[in-house]
């Protein structure tokens, strides 16, 4: 009845959980799932993507491991969740690259800095590359910016293009419709939900990593990676703008707009995925899907590496070395964003959507009706004892 | 579908834990246990985790010895979900006023009066504070969901259930420096005159003397104890099934009323609902209760209905059925309802029985068809028009029929038909001992012990004579564990 072992393990999972649901303060899933009796391919991934994975319905459980019920949670959701990437791939040709993902992500990305760096090489004078270059378009002297311009777009179109196709086989096979996304109300919510990372908290305590003392780092680390990502995206448009509309050449001062954003977002980049790969590094063994290791480690190691190539060439633009840095750091992005949709930054679209979705759900639910109210269980049966 | 892993409903306790003590193995013991404490916590619930935090803070030097693996540390306590707790007015987590009144009189109606009044309205009055204390502790209520609808008025949720209380619980006595050792069965205790001076703990394959100035006993009821539960029960008490945890067999309560303290309550006493008899044996929790009886009829082996299933709401009479279903041969029963019912109750774990037809529903239970259908056919007859609504006592009855099913009676006729059987869940026994508002023990002529207190299940029968009110036992755990610790921290001082 379902495509994978981890699905019918989840589905087995629900079951319990829906019989107890002494878990359904403590995030999304549980309460989205008790608005469900029964559970297809699709639902079970849209609550895999809710599922944040702060490991606190893990450690609050009475029925995980080695109990003989043996409720776990987040790893089940966490393979759920790391098959539905593949799941919803596109083209579906690919989906081979989510098999071993952290080598395909690795070997694409040395493949691509080690393209530009030799290209670079092979096209420039060795003067010229590994010569001091400054003032207003130093950088092109390396690349011209058209090519640049030419190269990333493209590329940054197709992982777009890619990955809204993703989305939407996810979007359908869960069951949703295309007036939840121009829902403005749900869609706000969701980005507060997304901004605040909400459901990462286990409830209040933060979330559970190495062992049952919460804390909230995850969270602190993934602010500062999704927030220096977007203060980098916000630097790479200004500059595209300053280009484009004022014509002012790179490299910018290090008071300007696009050089303050990307200095700030470059350290929150990589700090947080810093971070992240040294909780994931002390996780809980318990709490992780061994499969999906190579991905996330593979994903957050490339943001790593962008940024502090990026860092990098800020620092040493003026020197003999800025060729080289620019050629790695272009090499990293490039190999970045054309593995947008085949890597774990899939991760951010999907769960957006399920939040998405939460929200709409969630109101749907506390709309005050008689007929709803009843619906539920009588709130003095799921007293207990 | 299976739902649940390998049900082994008949591995003894003895054997569940030697397969789960990978701490015992090591030799090193983690605790210094030559040296005296203030105070000896025995167990590791609720009460017990209470008691060793109030003794802390109160100043006393604290060993906590829990029979558990770590992993079932806290006994019945990681299957609870709320507690009662009286307040004056609404709160962020409760909807409305739970006045000391309306408490005390919600427990006479469910003991039948008996309980000690004096103890009882002091324990009411002592559970308002409670309600913060315990947050202090580091426990989280559930706020609310968005409405009021997760909320109650009488009872506070626990943020995660029972085991997140107990984890942050034991947090903050590590954090307090409350030592404590799990795979530590205590197995005898040294009493003279009144007075507690030494246990003997079971760990890691030997024995040791622990010596400490005052003694908190929280080491749960007996009711994994099947041999006990049959002096009193009788062979009938092998087909119970019981609740929680298999490490409340009682051996503490029994050392106790041994050496002289004074015992409490009726022996046959305790919280036993029907559950699904497909249950494990031990430790299925919250997840195999079955809240349909309104929804059907109710028949033994015979295939016949032995009580009036319409009797009252469903959370009020949900404590009777365990009785009703011990009295019955075999002590098996089933409830069988039809289609339209399945999805108007909570799930639980297991799928129901189902069929296209009484007959071939009755086949697949292993009951009489011919006696199952007349049964029905019987109750269908008798059901009279009435409009169905299951959140009150509705006009849905019978007619003529014996036992009656006075409200939400429909006929059972539209197919699929269902069933699930049931047997006995025993929750926790109420036999204790006795104790006074300090939670002091009292002996069996009346005098208090020098240095005895108790707390939690294994004194509830000064509370709760009979009956229940759903979250009492942890109000009853955490007021007496926390006054238990206090008192014996000063009286180890003394
Ligand atoms: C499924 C289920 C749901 C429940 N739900 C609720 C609810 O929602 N609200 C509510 O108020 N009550 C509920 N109860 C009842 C509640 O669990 C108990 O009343 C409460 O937990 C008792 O707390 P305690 O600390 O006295 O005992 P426990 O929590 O059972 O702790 C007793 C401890 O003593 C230890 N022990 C036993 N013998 C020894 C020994 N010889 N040496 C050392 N240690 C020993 C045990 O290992 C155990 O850790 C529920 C019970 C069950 C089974
Ligand atoms: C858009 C909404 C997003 C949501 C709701 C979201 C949510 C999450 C959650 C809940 C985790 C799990 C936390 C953990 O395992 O430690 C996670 C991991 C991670 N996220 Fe995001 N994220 C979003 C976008 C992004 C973006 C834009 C980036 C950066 C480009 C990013 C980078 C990461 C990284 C590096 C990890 C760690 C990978 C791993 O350990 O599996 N996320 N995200
Ligand atoms: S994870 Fe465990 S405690 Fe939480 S709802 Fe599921 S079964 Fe209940
Ligand atoms: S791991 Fe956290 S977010 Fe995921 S289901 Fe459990 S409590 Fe919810």
């Amino acid at each position: 009845m379902h495509a994978t072992d981890a699905l019918k393990e989840a589905d087995r999972l629900m079951t319990v959980c829906n019989s107890c649901r002494y878990c359904e303060g403590l995030c999304a899933v549980f309460p989205a799932m008790e608005m469900r009796r029964a559970f297809s391919d699709g639902d079970l991934n849209y609550l895999a993507n809710l599922c944040h994975s702060c490991g606190a319905c893990y450690t609050d459980c009475q029925f995980s491991p080695p109990h003989e019920f043996n409720v776990n949670v987040p790893q089940t959701l966490a393979k759920v969740r790391n098959d539905s990437y593949k799941f919803y791939v596109w083209p579906q040709a690919l989906a081979p690259l989510f098999e071993r993902n952290g080598l395909a992500i690795s070997l694409i990305a040395a493949l691509s800095v080690g393209i530009f760096f030799f290209g670079l090489m092979a096209i420039n004078d060795p003067a010229v590359m590994f010569g001091v270059q400054t003032g207003p378009g130093a950088f092109y002297r390396i690349m011209s910016h058209n090519a640049m311009a030419g190269v990333f777009g493209a590329a940054f179109f197709y992982a777009i293009a890619a990955l809204i196709m993703g989305f939407r086989l996810f979007w359908r096979d869960i069951g949703e419709t295309r007036e939840t996304l121009t829902n403005g109300v749900s869609v706000w919510q969701a980005m507060k939900d997304t901004m605040a990372l909400r459901y990462l908290d286990g409830g209040g305590p933060g979330c559970f990593n190495e062992d049952e003392r919460p804390n909230d780092r995850r969270r602190l680390y993934h602010h500062l990676t999704f927030y220096g990502f977007f203060l980098c995206l916000g630097a790479t448009s200004t500059a595209t703008l300053y280009h484009y509309l004022l014509g002012l050449q790179a490299p910018y001062p290090w008071y300007d707009l696009p050089v303050v954003l990307g200095t700030l977002g470059g350290i929150g980049l990589v700090v947080g995925p810093a971070g992240l790969m040294w909780a994931k590094f002390k996780r809980d063994p318990a709490l992780r899907d061994e499969n999906g290791r190579g991905m996330e480690m593979a994903f957050t190691a490339m943001l790593f590496l962008v940024s502090l190539t990026g860092l990098l060439l800020l620092v040493l633009r003026a020197t003999p070395a800025m060729g080289t840095m620019l050629a790695l750091h272009m090499g990293f992005v490039f190999g970045f964003f054309i593995t947008m949709p085949y890597s774990k930054f899939v991760h951010g679209i999907y769960r957006f959507g399920a939040l998405v979705r939460y929200a709409k759900e969630r109101r749907a639910l506390h709309e005050p009706t008689p007929s709803k109210a009843k619906a539920l269980a009588i709130p003095d049966a799921k007293a207990g004892a | 579908m299976k739902v649940g892993t390998a049900v082994s409903r008949d591995v003894p306790p003895e054997q569940v834990k030697a397969s789960l003590r990978p701490d015992a193995q090591a030799g090193a013991v983690p605790v210094e246990l030559a040296r005296k404490h203030d105070v000896l916590v025995i167990g590791g619930g609720n009460a017990a985790l209470c008691a060793a935090i109030s003794a802390r803070r109160s100043g006393a030097s604290v060993l906590v010895l829990e029979a558990a693996p770590k992993f079932y540390r806290g006994g019945n306590t990681r299957h609870t979900r709320n507690m009662r707790c009286a307040h004056d007015t609404a709160t962020e987590i409760l909807t409305g006023p739970y006045t000391e009144e309306e408490f005390w009189e919600d427990l006479l109606r469910v003991t039948g009066g008996q309980t000690d009044e004096e103890l009882a309205r002091f324990m009411i009055r002592e559970s308002k504070e409670i309600l913060n204390w315990i947050v202090e502790q580091g426990v989280r209520w559930q706020p609310s969901l968005g409405g009021t609808l997760s909320l109650g008025r009488t009872n506070s949720f626990f943020l995660g259930g029972g085991r997140a209380m107990l984890n942050a619980l034991y947090r903050t006595a590590e954090d307090l420096g409350v030592d404590i050792l799990y795979d530590a069965e205590v197995v005898d205790l040294d009493i003279q005159d009144r007075q507690f001076r030494s246990a003997t703990v079971a760990y890691g394959g030997q024995r040791h003397n622990v010596h400490a100035s005052a003694l908190v006993a929280a080491a749960g009821g007996f009711e994994a104890n099947i041999e006990w539960l049959k002096q009193y029960w009788g062979d009938v008490a092998e087909n119970f099934l019981i609740r929680g945890t298999p490490y409340n067999r009682g051996s503490v309560l029994k050392m106790l009323l041994d050496k002289g303290v004074q015992q409490i309550g009726d022996p046959t006493q305790c919280h036993a609902v029907a559950i699904d008899a497909r249950a494990p044996k031990f430790d299925g929790g919250i997840i195999t209760r079955l809240d349909c009886v309104v929804f059907g009829i109710v028949v033994n082996k015979n295939a016949e209905r032995f009580y009036d299933e319409g009797e009252d709401i469903w959370p009020k009479r949900y404590a009777i059925w365990g009785r009703l279903v011990a009295a019955q041969p075999d002590q098996i029963a089933y409830i069988i309802f039809d289609g339209p019912s399945l999805e108007m109750f909570m799930p639980s774990l297991y799928p129901p029985v189902k069929a296209d037809s009484i007959r071939e529903l009755a086949g697949k239970l292993g009951l009489d068809p011919q006696a199952l259908e007349t049964t029905v056919e019987t109750f269908n007859e008798a059901v009279r028009p009435g409009t169905f609504d299951h959140t009150i006592l509705d006009d849905c009855r019978t007619e003529g029929l014996n036992p009656p099913k006075t409200h939400w009676a429909r006929r059972i006729e539209t197919a699929p038909f269902y069933a699930y059987p049931v047997r006995p869940g025993i929750t926790f026994t109420y036999l204790g001992t006795r104790v006074n508002k300090e939670a002091r023990m009292l002996m069996a002529d009346g005098s208090p012990s020098a240095n005895m207190f108790a707390a939690g299940e294994i004194m509830a029968g000064n509370v709760l004579g009979k009956g229940y009110a759903a979250g009492i036992g942890m109000t009853i755990g955490s007021v007496f564990g926390r006054i238990a610790g206090r008192e014996a921290a000063n009286n180890a001082r003394n």
